[in-house]
């Protein structure tokens, strides 16, 4: 049995033959696609490492089934800057000095679009801690992370705003 | 949310342009873009997926492995067992030297733990060599595992952490005991612990013509190819090895591991290319861990509060088949005098992989003893714990009696205590409580970590455009070594940092000396500022001699170098820049080279360590026994800062992992199989966001004359030790993640939560 999926990753339109249904999201993009930024830190959904955006929610993609996924619009971490500019997400982790190793940090940057995307925290630094933690550091880069979330949410509202005058 | 300020190191302390910035690190585009390659991002072609097989007991022999399934299954190239591995040159139980740790290569068919490697499945693809794994479907003749800190017969170890000996004293403790008004008798447990760097250990292996090329996270390139060169008989400078990013270390990828050689074995025994990745849960066996230790503290006290003994007595565990001892009574060498003193360690073996460094080994283990000792003690003396540590501060190093090359720890006391309003604690326990109820309780502790220096070469060139080039096979696992050994490598060359070209991370480069007892940046940092005082010495010769240069004659004088030029010292206004100097004597560069190393006889005349002090709160349901750490104040003397920003990120990841120790993470050990039963991020608690509480640190001023010629101390590990909390239940507060009670044994007297009484393990807040 041949299979075959198409998904939309970060913009492009891919076919995959996907002849070996055990493939997940996570290996199809490292192993099959070289988009090796996700990162694999426990393959069991329990560290965030492989956090991705699918059909704009969280997603961790090492429990997801690439097959069961056709159709889907993927965002990784190396679609998330456009034309060479970085995200603010992206900036802010910088000046925040939001990672060490930085071996977390797709999946963290990943989670943080999608958090402020779901509008959840705002500006509340305790919402934002809590909504991060599906995300482990084992470095502890986490003051540096959430001030980074905040800083970014910050800098996108001001985007929307002068978007809407 | 945090309280952060960036403390920038104050002006005096920089040298040059470079150090001392607050410089965001130079790799950080590639990481929030996903470009930064680690071991397990490289896919050459042809590559084949290896995927270890591991033991499911901990003591006995593979009596049986499925072979034939797991060849039958679609996609498997070949099954490395005992019968079938490719020969070595050495043994690998061979033991030559003690940083030389015995490995599991499927010499045999023993299980000496449990995950122990006993085959390698090996595929076209990850999954169908995974499959293949399952389908060996292995069968034991199982004996008895030994665990437990009571699970075998206890001798003195010959030496703890690495040549330490274990057992020392100095004057007469029982007398101390026998002299004091009051002493105190406690017994203190902590659980083993696992690393889990965020980076599983993996490795892309590649046997060519020229030899073998390797891409694997490594602290120490050059001890690692010394490691693979004797394994495979093979010449060192034969081997390249890529490290540029680790994805963290914590001292388990300071020496190459066994899974590790295990993929190289696999790419020579199918002649292609192969990446071996660990799963998380295989990272319980093979890759170290810290040993548990169950910790004995007697100290007595005169009628002042000042200590009159101090006996520090560990008991921890090795495996059966190697040796590293957990030195954590070592700690009380250094922290209260006292004139009288013993340390001492026994051990027991177990059938457990063998532990190894893990982010400040005896350290974390040993303070977080001697601190609740010291907290019992000062409570027994109806002191302040503050107080009694003052009271019994060391103005020499109380085991040698040496003076400290520099100590500002009373001054961490000082503006740690006020940043955080100590002295409106109350010293009656069960005072504060917040507008919610929950108890509210205040601790401190004190940190400290040796100012360790290991040797290191590099390499400085400046070209004859002006720009410079410095090398060294430094190792970033986070701490930052791109970003702040390159501004140690541009004031080195008195150059801007974007003149400078800075090489890392490859085995090809002068040996950096390993990435571990926060040494780095003092060791490979020294060495590449010898390297440009060299280069910049011969530069220099080269203008001093020629009568066109406007710096001929500059003779006993000399040269600053500034900017791309040098100046005459005694007339600064007379300059040349580099790029002139070398186009004039017609040469396309100058090279230097330089050591770091430690000097003998300032280490003979000096105690050499750095200090902190963190005060912590904690907040307790009176009704659940639930704990959390509220706010954390640490104040740090740590030598020179290269770069404020990642030093900052250091001290809260260090403080961060004190509250990991203190409430979160322990490994939890089936008695009755010897399995770890909690391998896996689920189950092994870290803290995550949501668990940190609102940090600040505080860098206090301090030069050093004497610890090497930057005047760098350890930056990243004391922030680790010296904190303890009151334990006992963990906050679950992470979505989607069991919130389970892991208790530990030890406890912290001074805070004011503290329900029970001192001395005795603690056990959850009683209802009331």
């Amino acid at each position: 049995m041949s299979l075959t999926a198409t998904f939309t990753v970060n913009g492009v339109r891919r076919q995959v033959d996907l002849p070996d249904p055990r493939v997940t999201l996570l290996d199809l993009l490292r192993e099959r696609l070289d988009l090796t930024g996700t990162k694999k830190g426990c393959d069991r959904g329990q560290c965030g490492a492989c956090t991705i955006l699918v059909n704009g929610r969280r997603t961790n993609a090492c429990l997801a089934l690439a097959i069961s996924h056709d159709g889907a619009e993927i965002t990784t971490i190396e679609g998330l800057a456009t034309d060479g500019v970085l995200h603010p997400v992206q900036e802010a982790f910088i000046a925040h000095d939001g990672f060490q190793c930085g071996f977390c940090t797709p999946g963290q940057i990943m989670s943080a679009v999608g958090l402020i995307a779901e509008g959840q925290a705002g500006m509340d630094p305790e919402r934002v801690r809590e909504g991060m933690s599906g995300n482990l550091c084992r470095c502890g880069a986490y003051a540096g992370i959430t001030e980074a979330v905040l800083d970014a949410q910050a800098r996108l509202d001001a985007q929307d705003r002068s978007q809407a005058a | 949310m945090s309280e952060i300020a960036l403390n920038q190191a104050p002006a005096h302390l920089r040298q040059g342009s470079n150090i001392g910035q607050p410089l965001t690190r130079r790799e950080g585009i590639l990481k929030v873009t996903g470009a930064a390659t680690y071991a397990a991002d490289n896919n050459p072609p042809g590559m084949l997926y290896a995927v270890l097989a591991v033991s499911s007991v901990a003591r006995g022999r593979v009596a049986s492995l499925d072979v034939a399934a797991a060849r039958a299954h679609p996609g498997i190239v070949d099954v490395m067992t005992p019968g079938n591995r490719p020969a070595l040159a050495q043994d690998p139980d061979a033991k030559d030297h003690p940083f030389m740790f015995r490995m599991e290569l499927l010499q045999n068919d023993r299980v000496r733990y449990a995950n122990q490697p006993i085959a390698v499945v090996i595929g076209e693809t990850l999954e169908a060599a995974t499959e293949g794994a399952t389908l060996l479907a292995p069968t034991y003749e199982t004996e008895t595992a030994r665990t437990g800190l009571d699970g075998g017969e206890s001798f003195a170890p010959p030496a703890v952490g690495v040549g330490n000996p274990a057992s020392v004293d100095r004057g007469d403790v029982e007398a101390g005991l026998a002299a004091a008004s009051r002493t105190i008798d406690a017994t203190y447990e902590t659980p083993a612990q696992y690393h889990n760097a965020m980076e599983p250990h993996a490795i892309v292996a590649s046997w060519t013509a020229d030899g073998l090329s390797i891409d694997t996270p490594s602290q120490g390139l050059a001890m690692a190819q010394g490691r693979i060169a004797g394994l495979f008989g093979i010449a060192p400078d034969s081997i390249h090895i890529r490290s540029p990013y680790l994805g963290g270390g914590f001292g388990s990828k300071g020496l190459i591991s066994g899974p590790q050689i295990l993929g190289i074995l696999a790419a020579k025994m199918t002649g292609r290319p192969v990446k071996l990745v660990l799963r998380r849960e295989q990272m319980y066996g093979p890759v170290g861990h810290r040993a548990p230790t169950r910790q004995r503290l007697r100290l007595g006290a005169d009628a002042g509060g000042a200590l009159t003994a101090l006996d520090h007595h560990t008991r921890t565990a090795s495996s059966t088949f190697d040796d590293f001892f957990e030195p954590a009574s070592d700690i009380s060498h250094t922290l209260y005098a006292s004139p009288n003193l013993a340390t001492s360690h026994e051990a027991v073996r177990l059938d457990t992989g063998t532990p190894l460094f893990m982010r400040a080994p005896g350290e974390a283990t040993g303070s977080i003893a001697l601190e609740s000792a010291i907290d019992e003690m000062a409570e027994a003396c109806g002191m302040d714990p503050l107080a009694f540590r003052l009271r019994n501060y060391a103005d020499a190093e109380p085991i040698s009696g040496k003076p400290f090359s520099s100590k500002a720890l009373r001054e961490c006391y000082r503006q740690g205590a006020e940043r955080f309003g100590w002295s409106a604690r109350p010293l009656a326990p069960r005072q504060m409580r917040d507008e919610a109820g929950l108890l509210v309780g205040w601790g401190m502790g004190t940190a400290t970590f040796p100012a360790l220096m290991f040797a290191a070469e590099a390499r400085a060139v400046i070209r004859r455009d002006g720009t410079g080039l410095m090398e060294t096979g430094a190792h970033d696992m986070g701490q930052g070594a791109w970003t702040a050994l390159a501004q140690i490598a541009a004031d080195g060359l008195g150059l801007d940092i974007d003149r400078v070209e800075f090489r890392a991370g490859t085995s090809d480069l002068p040996d950096a000396g390993i990435a571990g007892g926060s040494a780095h940046t003092a060791t490979a940092g020294t060495a590449l500022h010898k390297a440009g005082e060299d280069a910049i010495a011969k530069l220099a010769a080269l203008a001093l001699r020629d009568e066109r240069s406007p710096l001929y004659g500059a003779g006993n004088a000399g040269v600053v170098a500034r900017d791309g030029r040098l100046h005459r010292r005694d007339d600064e206004s007379r300059s040349e820049s580099y790029a002139d100097i070398l186009a004039r004597a017609d040469v396309p560069s100058v090279e230097g080279r330089g050591k770091g190393a430690a000097d003998p006889a300032a280490q003979e005349a000096y105690a050499m360590h750095a200090h902190g002090a963190v005060f912590a709160e904690v907040k307790v349901d009176p009704d659940l026994g639930q704990v959390r750490a509220t706010r954390l104040v640490g104040a740090f003397a740590i030598g020179r800062v290269i770069n404020p920003r990642m030093v900052r990120s250091q001290i809260y990841g260090g403080m961060i992992w004190g509250v990991s120790f203190a409430l979160h993470e322990k490994a939890i050990v089936d008695a009755r199989t010897g399995r770890p039963m909690n391998p896996n991020l689920g189950e092994y608690h870290i803290p995550v966001n949501a668990d940190v509480p609102a940090l600040e640190a505080i860098v206090v001023d301090e030069q050093d004359a004497h610890v090497n010629a930057l005047g760098i101390k350890a930056w990243a590990r004391s922030a680790s030790r010296g904190r303890r909390g009151p334990s006992p239940t963990r906050s679950g507060t992470r979505p989607g993640r069991a919130s389970a009670s892991s208790r530990s044994r030890w406890t912290a007297c001074s805070a004011d939560d503290q329900p029970a009484g001192c001395g005795s393990p603690l056990e959850p807040a009683p209802h009331r």
